[in-house]
């Protein structure tokens, strides 16, 4: 577990590294902003460091579900479709009543993906089902409901509620470059930031938090130590929809329009940040600090290749490679502790 | 009769519940809409569909034989397909008339092409398993997104057009008046069969899926055998590249998506267990015959696409929760 501080006594780098997954990335992202930036140098422009912090929020609040659904051993795939499900579906709601506001309808949203993630709950826990198996019916499922008998056409910014694209375009920082162009970051990753915290005083210092790690740990010795394994699966798959659906209709209101075929395969980006943030699938290893600077490291190496004169079309190469390298990585490191 | 019935009664009660859903996916599709379901037209185009989709199921159900999955195999079949269909371009001019009269040779080189790739990306996904022992949906998420993206950056986007005359045949074509796709499919499916139960490396399989310990203790060679079995995955996944891309001509990064789905859930469906040690080629049959009814039957009825996939999905969720209670009592 993450929480296992190395003592400084014996501390080599290869051990630190080890014990601290959470430095690898940090030094990994480090290198790969020095090189970035050595290439081309306008990545350190105010502009692209704004847009790539971001680029970070949604990636990132999605990436915490499916953290703590792999903190437990479990996996999901189904959270895309249940992000753009909420998102969709409080926006049309939204304009049908008319209403327009920010928290009521980020209730809706969080609700309905809360509801799809115990669905999930249901079929994992109660018919003992594989995660992956399950995820994919339920997305698929709730995917093809939405497009099939909701509606297959996007939503644009003209019919989009305006109080919902006012709160996405909120800034907090104002900065002009030297070019004279004035540069802003979105307060959304005060938003990312305060859920990320969350998180991580959940899993560090409540019960449930750790009935999550021991659940990962293997769900017979859960069991045996007295945690409700069927009360912590709920946890788990709700949490992980209601952060989606969450994330959904922030996205909506970052991009200004309801598209429901929108992040389609998105599923894989955020596996593979948070594989590379050293969260094992095997469950019970992981943090949120990892995590961030999984979604941190993929976020920026994909956002930057057009910066580092690379074809786009390498992305789905790249991504494949971190999580090949990194998985490896992860269970190579498993397999050192557990011998 | 009476051993007719002793017979019946001795079948897998999976196998008998899957003829059963066949049967009332048929009937109802025929009471619904029989004028335009119960045509030959319909019944004939799914034996050129069902074949691409059956043999991606068959590799998938090898992977959850050993309590795997192999989630690159369409990333296999793109990329199978485009590397036959670059070979044909360069080897034929892109628009030439020497492209779609290519003799035989080329085709051979081609299809020759296209199980090697699906071969070396068989192979390297049983690395990152059994030697790497990276978790299988790890690994093939990884690989998946690697076999897609070469093929991306291969084509740079759109789809490669135009195969030669004789490639197109094995999608399109008939052999004694039945769809040449079918003919391939039987055969690969009764070699694996054969494969499955008669030979040490089927049984191997299948005992590893059961309990990896118990088969190392017993002295098989899990790693090996599981190495193999991804590689087999890889070469069908490769068949089926083969079959799609001469059906439709046409070869491209993101063709068949949403086959992923559907070959899970026939896998699934077809008795395979996801947990390993249970499946069979019979049951994929079945299944795959019961979807295809009920797929061009909802077509025929003008669902959307969309409204299929929701019932694809939800399909594999009935399963699942039929297999958790027959299991259960």
């Amino acid at each position: 577990m993450s929480a296992t501080i190395a003592t400084p006594a014996r501390t080599g780098t290869l051990r630190l590294l080890l014990r601290r997954p959470e430095m690898a990335v940090a030094l990994l992202a480090l290198v790969s902003m020095v090189v970035i930036g050595l290439i081309n140098p306008a990545f350190w422009d105010a502009a692209n460091l704004f847009s790539l912090l971001r680029a970070n929020v949604i990636t990132g609040i999605l990436a915490l579900g499916v953290m703590i659904v792999m903190l437990s051993g479990g996996i999901d795939v189904s959270f895309p479709a249940f992000a753009i499900a909420a998102m969709y579906l409080t926006i049309k709601a939204m304009i049908a009543l008319p209403y327009d506001g920010v928290l009521l309808p980020f209730i809706a949203a969080t609700a309905i993906g809360l509801t799809l993630g115990l669905v999930n709950a249901m079929f994992v826990h109660g018919l003992r089902m594989i995660p992956l198996i399950v995820t994919l019916g339920t997305g698929t499922a709730v995917r093809g409901f939405l497009l099939g008998a909701v509606s297959p056409s996007q939503i644009n910014i003209d019919q989009m509620p305006p109080a919902l694209i006012a709160f996405g375009r909120t800034q907090i920082l104002h900065v002009s470059q030297a070019g004279g162009q004035p540069a802003g970051l979105s307060a959304m990753v005060l938003v990312y930031l305060a859920l990320a915290f969350g998180v991580h005083m959940m899993l560090r210092y409540t019960l449930i938090g750790r009935s999550i790690y021991a659940l990962g740990g293997g769900e017979e010795a859960a069991r045996r130590a007295g945690f409700s394994v069927r009360g912590t699966t709920f946890f788990i798959y709700g949490l992980a929809g209601a952060l989606a659906g969450f994330a959904g209709l922030l996205h909506g209101s970052m991009i200004w329009i309801a598209n429901p075929h929108d992040m389609v395969g998105m599923e894989i980006d955020v596996i593979a940040a948070v594989v590379l943030g050293g969260v094992s699938i095997f469950g019970g290893r992981g943090s949120v600090v990892g995590t961030m600077l999984g979604v941190f490291t993929l976020v920026m190496l994909t956002n930057s290749l057009i910066i580092m004169h690379i074809d786009t079309t390498w992305q789905r190469i790249v991504v494949g490679l971190v999580v090949i390298v990194a998985a490896g990585a992860t269970s190579w490191r498993d397999r050192r502790r557990g011998a | 009769m009476n051993r007719l019935s002793r017979r019946i009664r001795g079948l897998d009660p999976a196998l008998l519940q899957l003829v059963a859903l066949t049967v009332v996916i048929f009937g109802a599709m025929a009471v619904l809409n029989p004028q335009k379901f119960l045509r030959p037209y319909v019944f004939e185009s799914i034996t050129y569909v069902a074949p691409e989709l059956g043999l991606l199921s068959i590799a998938m159900m090898l992977a959850m034989l050993t309590g795997g999955i192999d989630l690159s195999v369409i990333g296999i079949a793109n990329l199978s397909g485009i590397v036959a269909g670059l070979f044909f371009h360069a080897y034929g001019g892109a628009h030439g008339p020497g492209l779609m009269h290519m003799g035989v040779g080329p085709v051979l080189a081609g299809i020759g092409m296209a199980l090697g790739v699906g071969l070396v990306a068989g192979a390297i996904n049983g690395l990152l398993v059994s030697r790497a022992r990276i978790t299988p949906i790890l690994a093939t998420i990884g690989s998946g997104q690697i076999f897609t993206g070469i093929a991306l950056v291969l084509t740079g986007g759109p789809a490669i057009v135009g195969f030669p005359a004789a490639w197109g045949a094995i999608g399109n074509g008939r052999l004694f008046g039945v769809a040449a796709p079918l003919l391939v499919f039987l055969a690969v499916a009764a070699l694996v069969m054969v494969l499955l139960t008669r030979t040490s490396f089927g049984i191997a399989l299948k005992l590893i899926g059961t309990n990896m310990r118990a088969a190392t203790f017993a002295g098989l060679r899990t790693s090996r055998t599981v190495f193999f079995s991804y590689m087999l995955s890889g070469v069908l996944a490769s068949i089926a590249g083969i079959i799609l891309s001469g059906r439709t001509n046409a070869a491209k990064s993101d063709y068949g998506v949403s086959y992923l789905l559907e070959a899970v859930l026939i896998a699934v469906l077809g008795g395979t267990n996801p947990a390993g040690g249970r499946g069979s080629v019979p049951g994929i049959i079945l299944a795959l015959l019961a979807l295809m009814l009920l797929s061009s039957g909802l077509q025929l009825m003008r669902f959307s696409n969309f409204l299929v996939d929701f019932i694809w999905g939800a399909f594999l969720l009935l399963s699942i929760a039929l297999n958790a209670l027959r299991t259960r009592r």
